[in-house]
């Protein structure tokens, strides 16, 4: 039953603070590490998707299995990075720019209709039909000024979501 | 007003006081935040803002009540300095020197006792039930009174001893396997509890069957129909011994309830509730069956100094008019809660084998959908 947090150094804690631009603070890495270490039942030093799901809450978030893509297989550094945008240190630039990572699967740097329609459908699951999901989506997008067949960039998403006021924030249990 | 307060804890930390406090935030089924506000005009960026979920997802890989329910807390080290290091050294010395084989010489000198007398009257006393019967269940208790004694147990009973009388069903939150062993050590319950492996197992198909203590197979779905017939007819019995219940099917922590099985409420008997909380001054004992085995569990109570704990016999309770018996599982898991000083959290325990039903997460599918329905239709 040795200490985890004991097992971090001074110079690992800084070496991921400036992995994830400062989010964090040191105190907050331990934290941090110390979930890591308790979800990382394998003791690998990763987390599998299995291990992610073991975790209930996070299993039945309609997101679960899309986060699960960016989530697998992440060793610790990886994962203070991926919460990095939920910190209350995190910009807005940086936090929209999480979001749209979320749409963009295909890494293009280009949130096609059809990414939108994924994620859609992921939120609403059967309780919208297909045809019902495609009129709302190209209803929102024409009276925003897009077309129907848009595909945003990262500029048209912080125009977008810049000024909502979005609360994006987890804050680290700290003992 | 929770035990671990009246008990005066030096080494508790203020997080873990705060633990003990009930939270009503908690109790409310989360997903809530996704939940938009009902008014407004739907917008683009009402569709692409998910932010709420990933928020919600994010907070639970920092963070999550489940976990933490199974979560060992061993007590707080208090051989920081000079002065007390050398003390805790001639304690450890001290345990395991002088306690431990004290104990073990303790609980040899039980078992010699209790086999030498248990197998004779189990053998010879073939013809006379009843007499069988009460000396048997004599001597479980006084087997479990010599356990108890193996780790110095310190137990405070609260409130009447239980009696024996049909239709009465008693159920209690769930720690450990000793949890038993303290309740068994006053009255001679029949339990059901899952069936163990090695020497656990052992006793549970020899000597505590003769108790009456019923055993299923967590995983095996058709013991679920068996135990529940078995059950319903234990409960109708006049001599049988009273039945004990933990009804969160798995060790917590001891800081946090998890959902009742429903089982237990649907028998159409009294309720009976019975609080355990422990004191983890010298040890914690919230049995990690996922990390350790049951005899390395024994072995760290048996080298502890001692385990304090406390048990209150509650009111029993009955089915009220109207009430489902859900309801009334989650009515007596607020009373024990409120006694032992332990937070509900709205999690089934057998979560810790299997996976969530994709039920919860269409009821966050439900809500979204509706929402943006709703909103589409505004002007």
């Amino acid at each position: 039953m040795g200490n985890t947090s004991s097992m971090l150094t001074q110079y690992d804690i800084e070496e991921v603070q400036e992995h994830c631009n400062n989010t964090f603070s040191q105190q907050e890495i331990v934290s941090l590490y110390q979930r890591f270490c308790q979800l990382d039942r394998s003791g690998g030093g990763f987390i599998s998707a299995d291990e992610f799901l073991s975790v209930p809450e996070f299993a039945v978030n309609p997101l679960s299995q899309r986060l699960l893509r960016m989530l697998d297989g992440l060793n610790f550094k990886e994962f203070v990075a991926f919460l990095s945008a939920f910190s209350s240190r995190a910009s807005l630039q940086q936090k929209v720019e999480f979001i749209f990572k979320v749409y963009d699967t295909d890494c293009n740097g280009k949130v096609t209709v059809s990414d939108m329609l994924n994620i859609l459908r992921d939120l609403t699951g059967q309780f919208i039909s297909e045809q019902q999901r495609e009129q709302v989506l190209s209803h929102v997008l024409e009276e925003s000024g897009f077309t129907k067949d848009a595909s945003l960039t990262i500029s048209d998403f912080m125009k977008i979501l810049g000024n909502s006021g979005m609360k994006m924030e987890v804050e680290v249990p700290v003992d | 007003m929770s035990s671990s307060s009246s008990s005066g804890q030096l080494h508790s930390s203020s997080s873990e006081l705060d633990l003990d406090r009930p939270n009503i935030e908690d109790y409310l089924p989360s997903g809530t935040s996704i939940q938009q506000e009902p008014h407004g005009k739907l917008r683009l960026r009402d569709l692409l803002d998910i932010s709420p979920i990933l928020t919600e997802a994010a907070g639970a890989i920092v963070d999550d009540s489940f976990t933490r329910c199974f979560k060992s807390n061993p007590p707080e080290p208090w051989n920081w300095n000079v002065y007390l290091f050398p003390l805790w050294c001639l304690g450890v010395v001290i345990r395991y020197l002088v306690l431990f084989p004290l104990r073990v010489l303790v609980l040899t000198i039980g078992w010699i006792i209790f086999l030498s007398s248990f197998i004779p009257v189990h053998v010879l006393l073939k013809g006379h039930d009843k007499l069988r019967r009460k000396l048997e269940r004599s001597l479980v208790e006084l087997i479990c009174s010599f356990f108890v004694a193996s780790w110095t147990g310190v137990v405070k009973y609260h409130g009447p001893r239980p009696s024996m009388r049909p239709k009465q069903v008693f159920v209690s939150n769930h720690t450990s396997m000793i949890d038993f062993i303290i309740l068994e050590q006053m009255t001679a319950f029949a339990v059901i509890m899952q069936k163990h492996d090695g020497w656990v197992g052992l006793l549970q198909s020899t000597i505590l069957e003769s108790v009456g203590c019923i055993w299923f197979n967590r995983s095996e779905s058709k013991d679920r129909e068996i135990v529940a017939k078995k059950l319903r007819d234990h409960v109708q019995g006049t001599d049988n011994n009273p039945l004990l219940i933990f009804p969160e099917g798995t060790c917590v922590n001891n800081h946090y309830t998890v959902m009742f099985k429903k089982g237990a409420f649907e028998l159409g008997c009294s309720i009976c509730p019975v609080a355990i909380k422990y004191n983890k001054i010298f040890v914690d004992a919230f049995w990690n069956s996922r990390k350790q085995s049951f005899t390395m569990h024994l072995l760290q109570l048996m080298t502890s100094w001692a385990v304090v704990c406390d048990v209150w016999y509650l009111e029993p309770q009955n089915l009220k008019p109207g009430e489902t018996p859900i309801e009334f599982a989650e009515r007596v898991r607020a009373i024990i809660s409120a006694r032992a000083g332990l937070k509900m959290v709205p999690w089934d325990g057998y979560l810790k084998h299997s996976r969530p039903s994709p039920k919860h997460r269409e009821r966050k599918q439900q809500s979204f959908a509706e929402s943006v329905l709703r909103r589409l239709e505004e002007k």
